[in-house]
């Protein structure tokens, strides 16, 4: 099994319209790394279309949301000895331009997360889901000692040991995915580092932008802060195979 | 008096209801224990109304069916948390299991692929 390589996960939700294009312009990038589509539960042609375009695809038998989907694929990585794990977007808003970045990032931390917030990014977010997302910034920066611009970023990479500790316990709530998973990895002790990657709008689908929704998630984004940062260090028996 | 004997009617039929869900294996013991109790309760109390009046003089409660409410509520939001806390469980379970159906799902392919194809 291969002791050095890298894998390239893509959690994939009904992205039949993108999946191959993320994992041609994936292949492209990085000829080196294997690919792993996680096709949670979609009921489009999602895993044909990524299987066609030479990934690796493994199904969920029903949809159980980013969070799951990811463990899917640390459990993936962990089983076959991958030594870095890179999640990318199913939906091509992650330039793979980015990805040596992130990969390089791994010799001197634990997790890079891949921050769309710097002097050259085109990305922009206002109104309360800007509050929200320093707020959330600010408390992990707080927790990592270090900055993290980003922390909902699903742009990001893992190494050993972050895909041993991901393996047995990756949160699925709403943010779980992105600001609870650095939370535990901080609270583990594990090195966090941030660079910058290229944000893409997305190709397909397009983002939830009404007050209702951004008031909304502010209060989750808030108590997905508050639940994880209080949360007993203990892994859930249930959780811990 | 009449009050007394729906209060009554009420737990029993709680009570044989209960009973019959267990006996057809429909609930698990863990829960039904706490409605046969609950109903056997509310049964002695229908029978017996001076024990709750009895209680709450000792409690310091004024109004014995403010006691009993009071009770009741405390109950019932004690067994909502236990469920949702049976059910957070049984969610991550769910989940894991999902994880590991789909690997193995994989893992079986590969298996395949190798016997079919060399």
């Amino acid at each position: 099994m291969p002791s050095n390589k890298t894998l390239i996960a893509i959690p994939a939700w009904n992205e039949a319209g993108s999946i191959a294009k993320v994992v041609a312009s994936v292949k492209e990038h990085r000829p080196d790394a294997d690919i792993l589509v996680v096709n949670d539960g979609s009921t489009d042609s999602t895993a044909q279309e990524a299987q066609e375009s030479g990934a690796r695809v493994v199904s969920l038998p029903f949809n159980v949301g980013v969070g799951g989907a990811m463990r899917t694929a640390f459990l993936y990585a962990q089983r076959e000895g991958y030594q870095a794990l890179v999640q990318v977007d199913a939906d091509g808003q992650h330039d793979p331009a980015d990805l040596d970045r992130l990969i390089e990032g791994l010799k001197e931390s634990d997790i890079v997360v891949g921050t769309r917030f710097h002097p050259e990014s085109m990305y922009f977010v206002g109104g309360p889901r800007r509050w929200a997302m320093v707020l959330l910034s600010k408390a992990l920066s707080w927790m990592n000692k270090g900055t993290i611009s980003d922390p909902t970023s699903g742009f990001r990479s893992a190494g050993p040991k972050a895909i041993e500790l991901f393996a047995i316990e990756y949160p699925a709530d709403y943010l779980g995915d992105t600001v609870g998973s650095l939370s535990i990895a901080i609270r583990q002790g594990l090195v966090v580092h941030e660079a910058p990657v290229t944000m893409y709008f997305r190709q397909v689908g397009r983002p939830s932008k009404n007050a209702l929704w951004s008031a909304l998630y502010l209060g989750r984004a808030t108590l997905a802060i508050l639940v994880t940062g209080l949360k007993s260090n203990r892994t859930p028996r249930e959780d811990a195979s | 008096m009449t009050a007394n004997i729906l209060a009554a009617a009420a737990a029993l039929i709680t009570f044989g209801f209960v009973f019959f869900l267990l006996r057809r294996g429909a609930l698990r013991e863990k829960y039904a224990v706490l409605w046969l109790f609950f109903s056997g309760a509310a049964l002695f109390f229908a029978v017996f109304p001076g024990a709750i009046i009895w209680l709450s003089r000792i409690l310091g409660v004024a109004q014995p069916v403010n006691l009993l409410f009071f009770v009741t509520v405390v109950l019932l939001v004690l067994v909502s948390v236990q469920l949702s806390y049976e059910l957070s469980r049984h969610e991550m379970r769910i989940r894991r299991l999902a994880e590991e159906v789909a690997l193995l799902r994989d893992e079986i392919s590969e298996i395949r692929r190798d016997r079919d194809g060399n």
